[in-house]
């Protein structure tokens, strides 16, 4: 690697000083990574042969037995063992130089302050609720004061054979929220084709999962990594297979229905993570033009089934994104100001001028217009001073019919 | 890196100061969920319910048809909307246990934007007249009650009486229903 950074390149910038300094940012460089599954693992292995030394890991999940053929951090031994701790026990014993700390749990168990310490953030999640949350996280953490406050994001994803790496930097280019179209719901199964007349054997699984629980074992929470619970569908699913005649429904089909996997591909997971550490060691080093650098191309899309296709464009932002667009302004007023002289100050701003405003904080619902029952719920807190119903420093969003965007203020009291 | 950062300041000085955020935000799911509800056009056969004013997400549906078979019912829906709205639909059960030909016995509604139709360009809204549109036109060929849409295909006049008797609390071929007269 020394050799590479030691020497300017074709596409390197006039101000790019080969050696010493992109050789100790690698060195130094904190980088975070999301998921330590079947992208995980290769990026792991990816940061620390390519002379990464300061990782962390995050993973709440334990290994399983089917993830042994991908995920070759872990060894028949290890499983029921924490992914994380196992992942990063095995890198740092191959690769002594490089340390990494693993925490078991949740990216939602940890602040601001633990996401601050990095310098980027990369992700191998399978998981759109994880992915939004670290999202709406990093573009919260833009403090104009504090360049280090911004933590470019690299987001890897596959799905069998197709995959896509993308570089989201905070507020400034398309984020994960304004690229939330891209993601293909999963398909559903009209309820009365599963309650009627079921044609595949998924279908029959389907419907012991979502009717027949339901009906028999209201009062059990399902678990869908309860042997018991999935057999208990495998039977009800293979008794309604075998009254419609269909053919098929096996213990492990039911367990790929009912936790939706999806056949992981080695191969895509190894492409994709390889694209991912190359823009973080590119946004490291400084060393070649980086994939989501504004105005330019952010996200790669690599499909794998039939020949091998890639196309990176540019993903625009969204200028009505509930994330990164639209960012909240600072409304400074009075603490004693009511909510009434508020919502009335709305109506007469030029920028607003609001008729029917519904208006809340994350906690608190302030005041809404509509519906009915909502206005009689909160018309009391009109009377009330501003200082008894949010912190200074909330963001406060209001909406309104007459608006195609929210209006999202910063309340700073005066 | 630091040539990302000057970037940053080059992009903050044409756009309105944004500071910065200690504090917790408003969600995605909330903001979209306020907006559907701003928007909501409930007209005088229906009502919410907030059990927790403050908690949005989840409210119930009241629902009295002025007219067509079910005229003179109160039907309550619970709504639960996911933290992944409007990626994903709302979760919406009857909570009687009513007679009806796309509503099971427990209280699992058959319509297609609730499940493999929707869309995240979809409102609230638009979930509330497909379910109004459900009491005013049963569809008997979308069936989740197997034994009441057998009725409304086969004879009409005997599955205009059958909804007649469970709205009032008395039961079908065995199956007792709730009484949800007004």
């Amino acid at each position: 690697m020394d050799r590479l950074l030691s020497r300017p390149g074709g596409f390197t910038e006039d101000e790019y000083e080969p050696g010493a300094i992109p050789i100790s940012n690698i060195e130094n460089f904190r980088v975070l990574v999301i998921g330590a599954g079947g992208l995980g693992c290769e990026i792991l292995k990816n940061l620390a042969l390519s002379g990464f030394r300061k990782i962390d890991v995050i993973d709440m999940d334990t290994i399983d037995v089917s993830n042994l053929n991908r995920q070759f951090l872990f060894r028949e031994k290890d499983v029921g063992k924490p992914k994380a701790t196992v992942a990063a026990e095995f890198v740092s014993r191959r690769v002594p130089s490089c340390k990494i700390n693993a925490y078991v749990g949740k990216i939602q168990d940890k602040d601001e302050d633990y996401y601050m310490q990095f310098n980027i953030i990369i992700c191998g999640l399978d998981s759109i609720e994880a992915r939004r949350w670290i999202n709406a996280t990093l573009v919260g953490m833009i403090d104009m004061g504090n360049p280090d406050s911004l933590k470019p994001l690299i987001d890897g994803g596959t799905e069998g054979f197709k995959g896509q790496s993308r570089v989201i930097l905070p507020t400034m280019t398309s984020c994960i929220e304004c690229q939330l179209d891209m993601h293909a719901p999963r398909a559903a199964v009209p309820l009365c084709t599963l309650a009627t007349i079921p044609r595949q054997p998924q279908h029959c699984i389907e419907w012991a999962h979502i009717i027949k629980w339901e009906e028999d074992r209201k009062d059990i929470p399902l678990d869908t990594d309860d042997p018991e619970h999935i057999t208990w569908l495998y039977q009800k699913a293979l008794l309604r297979a075998q009254e419609f005649g269909i053919q098929g429904v096996t213990y492990s089909l039911t367990q790929g229905v009912v936790k939706n996997i999806i056949p992981a591909i080695a191969s895509t997971n190894a492409i994709i993570a390889a694209s991912c550490c190359n823009e973080a060691f590119k946004l490291a080093t400084s060393s070649a033009p980086f994939l989501g650098a504004p105005g330019t191309n952010n996200y790669m899309q690599y499909t794998g089934d039939s020949g091998v296709y890639t196309y990176t464009f540019e993903h625009e932002q969204n200028p009505a994104c509930p994330v990164c667009g639209n960012l909240p302004r600072d409304l400074t007023i009075n603490p004693d100001t009511t909510l009434q002289e508020l919502v009335d100050s709305f109506a007469e701003r030029p920028e607003s001028q609001l008729k029917k405003p519904n208006m809340r904080t994350e906690e608190k619902t302030l005041y809404y217009s509509a519906p009915e029952s909502l206005r009689m719920q909160t018309e009391g807190n009109l009377k009330r001073k501003l200082s008894e119903l949010l912190a200074d420093g909330e963001e406060m969003a209001v909406s309104d019919p007459a608006f195609a965007i929210d209006f999202r203020y910063k309340v700073r009291f005066s | 890196m630091l040539k990302i950062w000057s970037m940053k300041q080059e992009q903050q000085k044409s756009e309105a100061a944004a500071g910065q955020t200690k504090k917790k935000k408003v969600t995605a799911a909330q903001l979209r969920v306020q907006k559907d509800l701003g928007e909501l056009a409930l007209g005088s056969t229906m009502k919410t319910h907030f059990p927790n004013a403050d908690d949005i997400l989840n409210f119930t549906l009241t629902l009295t048809p002025d007219e067509g078979l079910y005229k003179g019912g109160v039907f309550n829906f619970t709504f639960a909307i996911p933290s992944t709205f409007p990626h994903e639909p709302p979760k919406v059960k009857c909570k009687e246990k009513i007679y009806h030909p796309n509503i099971d016995l427990e209280g699992n509604v058959c319509l297609n934007i609730l499940r493999e139709d929707w869309k995240p360009v979809l409102n609230l809204n638009a979930v509330i007249v497909g379910l109004q549109f459900l009491f005013l036109e049963p569809n008997a060929s979308d069936p989740l009650n197997k034994e009441a849409a057998a009725d409304l295909q086969t004879d009409r006049d005997r599955f205009k009486r059958n909804v007649r008797s469970s709205m009032s609390g008395g039961s079908v071929k065995g199956e007792t229903f709730d009484r949800v007269m007004k």
